[in-house]
């Protein structure tokens, strides 16, 4: 079945699993509308694929419209495509040329070990929100939406941090495989408000200590994390935490 | 002034802390990622600090009166107990600086243990921010010949001693080599770039972040990685081409 007239070679990273070493492979998607979104394209491909009785590309998608940060692909170059502010699935066809070849990897770094293919496992970014990025509270009747007011540029900016969506792409494109945009968000996003507050200490201590268990790298401020978000997480959120984290050192005076 | 005050103070309490084993090793702020970079960013700024006194220091040679007054300040620098103390705080501060780059960039490189095929990284970052430990090892190598050429032979040596010969007229004879100017020129590039990430990111690992004075912060990193390396690249040319004497 044809649904355009774009035909691409395509080289694959494929790997069993997170134990055996992977190579890359090509494959011919033909066929292709400019329209399709990129993991579109790829459904035709794994089509094609089952038909001819072959393996076909294992990668990880689910919403599919932006909102999951499932979609973990590093193409040509760049996690997420050429594109700025967007995920692998709202990547569109069109943004490459008839003939193009596309080479797509998974996110590679220690702390997201390959599942298979182009799927990577990326629960320690869950085990360090499990560290540190939660309010603890007393569940009960819901509360009075404005019982307690918060300035309005500390709401945006918390809001702001909050769109952050874990996909990893922050650390795929980090030099040195850094979780600090990610880790910084979710620590911003606590630390602006006043419910946050009070275990605004322990959370960027403990967060921090199960980002460098992870085996995650050492930020040094190159901006790629910035530059290659989907949500457009500020640097700032680094420098908030850097900051939380200090003042949360010298004054925490208890041996841990 | 405040910067320096806050920067120094964030210095003085993690000594204090580090020390008084109110943090185990295994707690303290260096076996952090974060507290690591703090420290960077700290050495990164005092070296700043020194590069400002030490091309204030130099560019007394402009005054073109044969070295005399640029000679009264190197006497100076190198009887003052104040400056003499500092040079030792200096070593230290460039040794802490070089011990954290290595341990950073080494424990960086096996956060990523299978690298891609494909990246692009001129997409997303500038090419020296991630390549400040290359540029560092330039600077290295450059210090190395550099406290060859005058620290060793006026600090270490007698050779200096019964005005004989004066540390201006060291920098004539050194810099009568062209190889050797042009060898200055070149690590002073590779400081430039190296500033040109650095400046801007020492404060970022402070935390030193604000809406209004960061744009202001990256303005003076930039003027500050262009202007001092230049000053310093002068220094051998014009003496090269006599036109300092
Ligand atoms: C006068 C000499 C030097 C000055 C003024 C200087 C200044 C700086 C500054 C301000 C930073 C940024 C710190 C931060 O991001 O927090 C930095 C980072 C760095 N420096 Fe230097 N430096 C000098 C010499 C060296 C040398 C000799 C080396 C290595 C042998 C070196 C290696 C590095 C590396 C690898 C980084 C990046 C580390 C990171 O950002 O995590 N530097 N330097
Ligand atoms: S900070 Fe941005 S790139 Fe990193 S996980 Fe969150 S949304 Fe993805
Ligand atoms: S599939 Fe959900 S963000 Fe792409």
């Amino acid at each position: 079945m044809s649904h355009g007239n774009m035909n691409l070679t395509l080289k694959v990273w494929k790997q069993k699993n997170k134990d055996t070493k992977g190579r890359f492979e090509t494959y011919q998607a033909k066929g292709i509308s400019p329209d399709m979104s990129f993991l579109e394209m790829f459904d035709v491909v794994n089509e094609q694929l089952i038909n001819e009785g072959k393996e076909p590309i294992a990668f990880d998608h689910d919403c599919r419209e932006g909102i999951c940060g499932m979609c973990s692909m590093y193409i040509n170059g760049r996690p997420h495509g050429p594109k700025q502010g967007i995920t692998t699935c709202q990547l569109h066809m069109r943004s490459f040329k008839d003939g193009d070849t596309i080479v797509v990897e998974p996110w590679r770094s220690a702390a997201f070990p390959v599942i298979k293919d182009l799927a990577v496992d990326r629960s320690s970014f869950d085990r360090i929100i499990a560290a540190g990025g939660f309010v603890s509270v007393n569940t009960g009747n819901a509360k009075d939406a404005n019982n307690i007011l918060i300035n309005k540029d500390d709401a945006d900016e918390a809001f702001n941090a909050a769109a952050c969506i874990g996909c990893g792409a922050c650390v795929a494109a980090c030099k040195n495989s850094s979780a600090m945009l990610f880790v910084s968000a979710k620590v911003s996003q606590l630390a602006l408000l006043p419910q946050g507050q009070i275990e605004k200490q322990d959370r960027v201590l403990n967060m921090v200590k199960q980002m460098d268990e992870e085996g995650f790298g050492n930020c040094t401020n190159t901006g790629a994390c910035e530059a290659e978000c989907p949500k457009a997480i500020s640097l700032e959120n680094i420098a908030r935490m850097n900051r939380e984290y200090s003042l949360a050192t010298f004054a925490q005076n208890k041996i841990k | 002034m405040v910067l320096y005050f806050l920067v120094n103070t964030f210095a003085l309490e993690f000594f204090i802390n580090q020390f008084t084993g109110i943090m185990s090793k295994k707690t303290g702020l260096l076996s952090s990622s974060i507290g690591k970079k703090l420290l960077m960013g700290v050495t990164g700024l005092f070296l700043i600090s020194f590069l400002l006194v030490h091309c204030f220091i130099n560019s007394l040679i402009f005054f073109n009166d044969g070295g005399e007054t640029f000679n009264k300040g190197a006497e100076f620098m190198g009887t003052n107990w104040l400056i003499r103390t500092m040079e030792i705080v200096l070593f230290g501060g460039i040794l802490a600086h070089i011990f954290l780059a290595l341990k950073l960039t080494l424990d960086n490189r096996k956060a990523r243990p299978v690298g891609y095929e494909v990246t692009n990284g001129n997409a997303n970052s500038n090419w020296y921010s991630r390549w400040m430990g290359l540029l560092g090892t330039l600077i290295l190598m450059f210090l190395i010949i550099h406290l060859k050429h005058f620290w060793y032979v006026s600090r270490l040596t007698d050779h200096l001693d019964g005005g004989l010969e004066t540390l201006f007229d060291e920098m004539k004879e050194v810099f009568e080599n062209p190889i050797i100017v042009a060898l200055y020129c070149a690590s002073m590039i590779s400081l430039a770039y190296h500033l040109l990430h650095g400046f801007q990111s020492a404060f970022q690992s402070l935390g030193l972040n604000h809406k209004k004075y960061t744009p202001l912060i990256k303005s003076a990193g930039v003027a500050f990685s262009i202007l001092i390396p230049a000053i310093f690249a002068a220094m051998p040319i014009t003496m090269h081409f006599g036109i300092i004497e």
